[in-house]
């Protein structure tokens, strides 16, 4: 063993490698340093100094290994005498806890039993190996470097530059075929025009969320939320994109006094007797919108808690995100039920690149002023 | 090889039969005495092997049951709440899964605390290499394989995470899609390839599935391969300690202690792991439901190891701009540019030190923290950045818990994660070399023994006693690093990278404390 300061320089041993000296860089040379006193005396411990906790832990070691066989035995009784009865969310638990902790005792028998016969039983003593530079020896380097050279030779690597670079080249194109190939992960329609606009039309029924049942203005108190849906998306099958629609059209219908309810000029006909309709879309990743705090009349992303003022046309109040929420322009049909004059004046959700070329000419902007007026 | 006895016992014939097929005793000779150093520290690294092989496991059985489809289907399980619900055949075998199969739920359970063990191992096996310098050279390598290894099990936690098509990972997966829509130009249409057109599509459950069960475990095991096999290249690391130098590696040889703890730690390992998978319920995804665009409930989280990048998003201030028709959503990019950034400097920084300190030679002897100051400074203020996003991803719970206002919680963290990270480098450092000079004023005037002695002119003073020559070892044994000098090269020119390595270099090493030398100690020893 080697009892020389870790930061001396290396001695020249013998060792062909050891010819190697790396610079050392920034490093401090230490000429007046400590030399290492080598390994301490080594101390035995108390199952070398006495036969019987020796015994002992023998013992102990075998006690183990049995708990470990009980265990797996255990499991078998458990899997077969705590079945899970159908419907019975007690006999899942204890399912469960007894199979679970029948098969941990049995790891743990194991893991538990050899630990100690390494710690206890098995020799202790330290044992020194040396090291050696990572570097491969010179005769190997030498001899990479060899063959690397006869290589280059046999195949004419180097010399016949044409062929080299025309497999280069026909090595980089190779993969283009298989990036084209995922074109047809999704359908063969424009992505920007699939998510640009909902399912809203106009004189589609407002209808609750999931049920379906249309919504009569006046069913709408003050002070209420309703989480809506159009009508005909209940006619869509599961299968049939159910969820994919759900997700651009869901809306937050809500019904202000109207002395609290704040209206842009332009957008005044969207709203019907104090009631409004948002998208319930956040547009900062996506999350729905689903909590209404009815004295403040704000919304709250429960995900990363963008706030928007539903007096106020759901500007942000709040959060990271930056625009409003789209307002979906509603009115009532000749049965009073509340139904959308249009689809969203704008795109849904998140903001994506291309969002602006597909905002509606009909779109009323918020004014600077109230944008910008943020908590 | 063949032995002469007469009558060769089977151990000895089997391992003739394997050898002359196999040349197995050349490995058996070159690495069965091969020496493993002891610390508890180095134990990290094994809980994340053995957790990986408990994951494999486990999920190897949920493959057996759990259906990859997004297929509608009517619940008709025993789960009375939702039956009769329409939810994906992706649900629905969850479900199954969990109530209706015996020892599904423990290995779901197991699955997924395994998968939170090794998440959390590795940080903590990063923290630990990345603090006692044993990135350096020869492993600068393995520390981006590794580093790679940890960006693979996030992505292998994520993916998981979202296979069961409940609300809760549905809605992890809105904000993914929330997330790849705000990258300018491919946004869009990355969003519409990944998930089969628009969002949530009936696609994402079958193509995550095979990300998690075949192309990610591929790359996993692949790359934990090449991590063993420069390890057992590079040999491990050791804490400086007496015998114990650059040059030697001292502790266990593999046969039979090290083999021993190391398979022995492996089966408690998995023990400990089936024990809290039968007694700790995890993601009871029955609660939440089938997935559904429309509702969510107030303090949905991640998973916590996605949690910085939650945290990210929340404290991202709510800018986008719109430049000649288009959009570009800053309250996306900005958070992940840091994080970004921060990813990238953690994997690059064994180089970024390796240009300052330009020290060629290999380094095998951990650093204590304490002797690296503005390393560990680094670090520590790394781990509060990191720490800060992770708390804010529950900036909710935070608020309602302490009955705090959540915006004022925001901005509270918004300046954590700014002030906070300047404050922690700065008080790590100043303790550092405190530690430094403590352990100096240790090796020149010894330690107080608790020891009170009244001397015979009534003075009362404590008595200090030196540490041997074993013990002091430890506090003597490190190198220090000084600032280079501006310097020009050959052409006689100074170049912008010399002044950017000089500035460097006077950061990390202007204020340092130098080991102690044999003429201090003795020049103390004349003054007592």
């Amino acid at each position: 063993m080697s009892a020389e300061d870790q930061s001396a320089p290396r001695e020249p041993s013998g060792h062909e490698q050891s010819v190697v000296v790396h610079d050392r860089g920034a490093a401090v040379e230490q000429t007046d340093a400590f030399e290492n006193p080598g390994l301490p005396p080594h101390r035995p411990r108390q199952t070398d100094l006495h036969p019987h906790k020796e015994r002992r832990a023998e013992r102990q070691v075998v006690g183990w290994f049995l708990l470990s066989m009980l265990g797996s035995v255990l499991a078998i009784v458990a899997y077969i005498a705590v079945p899970i009865e159908l419907g019975n969310m007690a006999s899942v638990r204890a399912n469960n806890l007894f199979l679970g902790l029948a098969i941990a005792l049995a790891l743990l028998g194991i893991g538990i039993g050899a630990m100690h016969w390494a710690r206890q039983l098995m020799s202790s003593h330290e044992v020194v190996e040396e090291r050696h530079l990572t570097r491969g020896s010179e005769p190997s380097r030498a001899r990479a470097v060899e063959i690397f050279q006869l290589g280059d030779e046999e195949s004419g690597f180097s010399r016949r530059s044409l062929i080299r670079n025309t497999l280069i080249g026909a090595i980089a194109l190779v993969p283009l075929p298989a990036v084209i190939l995922f074109r047809d992960l999704a359908p063969a329609q424009d992505a920007v025009e699939a998510i640009a606009h909902t399912m809203w039309r106009p004189g589609m029924r407002l209808a609750l969320d999931p049920s379906g049942a249309p919504i009569k203005a006046t069913d709408v108190t003050q002070g209420s939320a309703f989480h809506v849906i159009p009508e005909p998306l209940t006619e869509i099958g599961h299968n049939e994109g159910y969820l994919d629609q759900k997700a651009l059209a869901a809306v937050l219908l809500v019904r202000l006094p109207p002395e609290r309810l704040f209206e842009e000029p332009g957008r005044e006909g969207w709203s019907y007797d104090g009631i409004v309709a948002y998208s319930k879309i956040c547009t900062h990743v996506g999350c729905p919108v689903a909590l209404y705090e009815q004295q403040t009349h704000h919304l709250l992303c429960p995900c990363h808690q963008s706030t928007f003022d539903v007096s106020h046309h759901a500007k942000v109040v709040f959060g990271p995100a930056k625009r409003a929420l789209p307002q979906l322009p509603i009115t009532v049909d000749d049965e009073g039920y509340l139904v959308a004059q249009r689809d969203f004046t704008e795109p849904i959700g998140a903001s994506f690149f291309e969002r602006l070329h597909h905002v509606d000419p009909e779109h009323v902007p918020l004014s600077a002023a109230e944008t910008e007026n943020r908590a | 090889m063949t032995t002469t006895a007469p009558r060769p016992s089977f151990t000895s014939q089997a391992s003739n039969y394997l050898d002359e097929r196999t040349s197995i005793s050349t490995m058996v000779a070159a690495l069965g005495r091969k020496v493993f150093p002891d610390h508890w520290s180095f134990m990290l690294g094994e809980i994340i092997l053995y957790s990986f092989v408990a994951i494999l496991l486990s999920g190897t059985f949920l493959t057996f049951f759990f259906e990859p489809s997004m297929t509608a289907v009517h619940y008709d399980g025993s789960y009375v709440p939702l039956k009769g619900v329409e939810m994906s055949a992706a649900y629905a075998s969850t479900l199954d899964l969990s109530f209706d199969i015996r020892g599904g739920l423990l290995m779901r359970q197991v699955h997924h605390w395994s998968a939170l063990l090794f998440i959390a191992a590795i940080g903590l096996h990063m923290l630990r290499v990345f603090f006692t310098g044993a990135f350096r050279k020869p492993r600068e390598i393995n520390w981006v394989v590794g580093f790679i290894l940890f960006i693979l099990a996030l992505a292998e936690g994520f993916t998981g995470y979202s296979l069961p098509d409940d609300l809760l990972s549905g809605n992890g997966l809105a904000i993914i899609n929330g997330m790849i829509k705000g990258i300018p130009l491919v946004g869009t249409w990355i969003s519409y390839l990944l998930f089969g057109g628009i969002f949530p599509g009936d696609d994402i459950v079958p193509r995550l599935f095979v990300l998690h069960i075949m192309l990610l475990p591929a790359l996993v095991i692949a790359f934990i391969g090449v991590h063993l096999v420069l390890m057992v290249v590079n040999k491990h690391t050791q804490f400086a300690g007496p015998g114990k130098t650059n040059d030697n590696v001292v502790g266990a040889p593999i046969m039979p202690l090290f083999a021993a703890k190391a398979g022995s730690f492996f089966f408690i390992v998995f023990g400990f792991l089936v024990a809290i998978g039968s007694t700790f319920t995890i993601l009871p995804v029955w609660d939440f439901g089938p997935y559904d665009p429309s509702p969510v409930s107030a303090g949905t989280q991640p998973d916590w190891y996605i949690g910085f990048a939650d945290g990210a998003l929340r404290l991202a201030p709510g800018l986008e701009s719109e430049i000649f028709g288009l959009t570009l959503s800053w309250n996306i990019l900005l958070p992940i540019a840091v994080l970004g950034l921060f990813i990238v400097l953690v994997m690059f920084y064994p180089f970024i030190e390796a240009w300052i300190t330009k020290d060629q030679r290999e380094h095998h002897i951990a650093e204590r923290p304490r002797n690296n100051p503005t390393r560990t400074a680094i670090g520590a203020a790394g781990v509060w950045f990191y720490a800060v996003l992770w708390a804010a991803a529950s900036s909710d719970l935070i608020a309602t818990h302490f009955h705090l206002n959540v915006f004022q919680v925001t901005w509270a963290l918004q300046a954590a994660l700014i002030l906070g990270t300047i404050i922690v480098y700065w008080i790590t450092k100043r303790t550092a070399i405190a530690l430094q000079k403590k352990d100096r004023e240790i090796l020149l005037h010894g330690f107080e023994s608790g020891n009170i002695r009244r001397l015979p002119g009534g003075e009362y003073v404590e008595v200090h006693e030196q540490l041997d020559e074993y013990q002091s070892w430890k506090l003597k044994a490190y190198e220090s690093y000084a600032p280079v000098m501006v310097r020009p090269n050959a052409n006689g020119k100074i170049t912008p990278a010399t002044h950017l390595r000089s500035a460097m270099s006077r950061w990390f090493f202007e204020d340092r404390i130098e080991p102690i030398t044999r003429s201090e100690i003795e020049a103390s020893k004349h003054h007592d």
